[in-house]
């Protein structure tokens, strides 16, 4: 972790523990967890689309399985919430695991169809095993209980996604300075070579697809216990791309630019409200805008004209 | 002894035969060149001996180990390093990591302790940092320790290929045409690194286009044609062979 990481993380670290202080208003914490949550989604899916080079279109279906875990085992099979969200995670992992070998032999716009198909497999499922999942109309989910804490109240859940997400970021920046993470930058820059000088280019592959994938379970389970209510639309294809904008937009192989574009799209909607009708164009605007100007992403973009500055 | 030993090797792709029958060894500590006519088949041959293709027929020993229908990241364990004549550098990472990259399989790369940043694998990496650094010295790019990969002119990219090859501390290393672009002064400069890492004790294997060099730095000498090996020998004798004269100025000798 260089001296930049090291200040970021401060910065962050910062903001969330003054954050508390400034915000009153139930409206914006809640804006605030989304943002947190979405943001560790996008930091493991930035792994494998950013720093791995292996695109993702059905990371929301991951997130599917996580949240329906946490909703259908403690409800009908009375499983503690814990448990739950192991399992789902497990299961995830698993499912990563066996579909993995075969779809990241695939390269490109194939590659996009394989992960696009099994997350609508994914949400087909849902949908459809309403005995469990209730179907379209969703199911309830109970509150999340660990080791005689219960997490109800909207500050609770602020402290716990806080340490999350500072961990998240922390052990990214850790990951992606390490002959691990080096190896796998490596296959995204060039496969051949990274092939060449020893690296087992499908073993990194499926790892970090798994990892990936069990990070979005998990975040999945905790946004079902939040939300307290969960439906299959949770796992469809627009959130898939929404999670996949937010890498692209905050930038591709930044973690910081993973939680910045977390935070923008998670709260751009709610902060164009005003437009009134034309919310929907003006973000497609400000989209098209950062991609026409900022092709490589917010903080990748702005963090090379500070230096050129600096 | 003969530390690579090649026999019989053919491969087709659709009717051409690329690489037809070809058998020659390479002592350990030599510089051993390829050569030959465009289209000879020479990175085809490497391509096969660094296991990107598989042969048809025939059979490559490393040290005695048939290496057939092994993949590239089993051979670079045994020792087998290699550069590209089209590079393959890793253009979103810094050239020190780059060469970094070189030494992933003598690293531990457990992704639990590195992301939860054990004191083992940082001081190691800081280590490992410091011979990447002395490796780009020795290859003549000590301007670029700290450049980004896709800022280095195409002649500093060719060095910094042979550095991460040298970073996996190899027992031989394929050089596909590492002076190919580059002008006079930085060839000589190359050819001289050339025999500096022969001389460190990593046996060479060269294809080469630039003759001077060749002649120049060669044990031995591997001439290709049209798939086949023309011949094999000292540069003099090479130099001196009519078969040799005919298939690189034409007409009959």
């Amino acid at each position: 972790m260089n001296r930049s990481a090291r200040i970021g993380l401060s910065i962050v670290l910062a903001v969330l523990l003054v954050l508390p202080f400034v915000v009153t208003n139930s409206f914006y914490l809640d804006l605030i967890i989304r943002m947190q949550i979405n943001a560790i989604i996008v930091l493991g899916l930035n792994l494998l689309v950013g720093f791995a080079g292996q695109i993702s279109l059905g990371h929301a279906g991951f997130v599917g399985i996580g949240a329906f875990a946490s909703a259908i085992l403690p409800t009908h099979f009375g499983w503690s919430p814990l448990a739950a969200l192991v399992a789902g995670a497990v299961f995830t992992g698993i499912l990563a695991l066996i579909v993995a070998r075969p779809i990241l032999k695939l390269k490109g716009q194939y590659l996009a169809m394989a992960t696009l198909g099994l997350g609508i497999i994914i949400n087909i499922v849902l949908r459809n095993e309403s005995q469990y999942t209730g179907g379209p109309d969703g199911m309830p989910v109970p509150t999340l209980e660990a080791f005689g804490l219960s997490i109800t109240s909207d500050w609770q859940w602020y402290w716990l996604l806080t340490a999350m997400l500072v961990f998240s970021l922390w052990a990214s920046l850790n990951l992606i300075d390490s002959p691990f993470g080096r190896a796998l930058r490596a296959l995204h820059g060039s496969e051949i070579a990274a092939k060449v000088t020893g690296v087992d280019v499908v073993r990194y592959k499926v790892v970090i697809f798994v990892l990936s994938a069990a990070c979005a379970s998990i975040m999945g389970s905790i946004t079902a216990h939040y939300i307290g209510f969960i439906t299959p639309s949770v796992s469809d294809f627009p959130h898939s791309i929404e999670l996949l904008t937010m890498v692209v937009v905050g930038g591709m192989a930044s973690v910081f630019g993973s939680l910045v574009g977390a935070v923008l799209l998670t709260g751009l909607p709610q902060a164009l409200a005003s437009f009134d009708g034309w919310e929907t164009l003006v973000f497609g605007a400000i989209l098209v805008g950062c991609m026409i100007f900022m092709p490589k992403g917010l903080v990748p973009t702005l963090a090379a004209k500070f230096r050129k500055q600096g | 002894m003969n530390l690579l030993e090649v026999s019989n090797l053919s491969i087709s792709f659709g009717g051409v035969k690329a690489v037809q029958d070809v058998s020659f060894s390479v002592p350990a500590g030599t510089i051993y060149s390829v050569i030959g006519p465009n289209g000879a088949g020479k990175t085809t041959l490497f391509n096969l001996i660094t296991g990107i293709y598989t042969p048809d027929h025939g059979a490559i020993r490393l040290q005695g180990e048939n290496i057939v229908g092994k993949a590239p990241n089993q051979l670079a364990a045994l020792g087998m390093a290699r550069t590209f004549q089209n590079l393959q550098i890793c253009s979103n990472m810094s050239a020190i990591e780059n060469v970094m990259v070189g030494a992933h399989l003598r690293l531990n790369r457990n992704l639990v302790k590195a992301a939860l940043r054990f004191p083992s694998i940082r001081r190691r990496d800081l280590e490992l940092r410091e011979e990447a650094a002395q490796l780009m010295r020795f290859v003549g790019l000590e301007r670029f320790l700290d450049s980004d990969a896709d800022s280095m002119p195409y002649g500093a990219l060719k060095r910094l290929e042979i550095a991460r090859a040298l970073a996996m501390q190899p027992r031989v290393v394929f050089l596909d045409e590492p002076a190919a672009g580059l002008n006079p002064r930085e060839t000589e400069e190359v050819a001289q690194l050339v025999r500096r890492v022969a001389e460190s004790g990593v046996t060479v294997v060269l294809v080469e286009h630039d003759m001077k060099m060749v002649m120049a730095l060669s044990d031995r000498i591997l001439v290709m044609e049209y798939g086949r090996k023309l011949t094999e020998g000292t540069a003099e004798e090479v130099r001196t062979n009519p078969d040799v004269i005919a298939a690189y100025l034409g007409g009959h000798a």
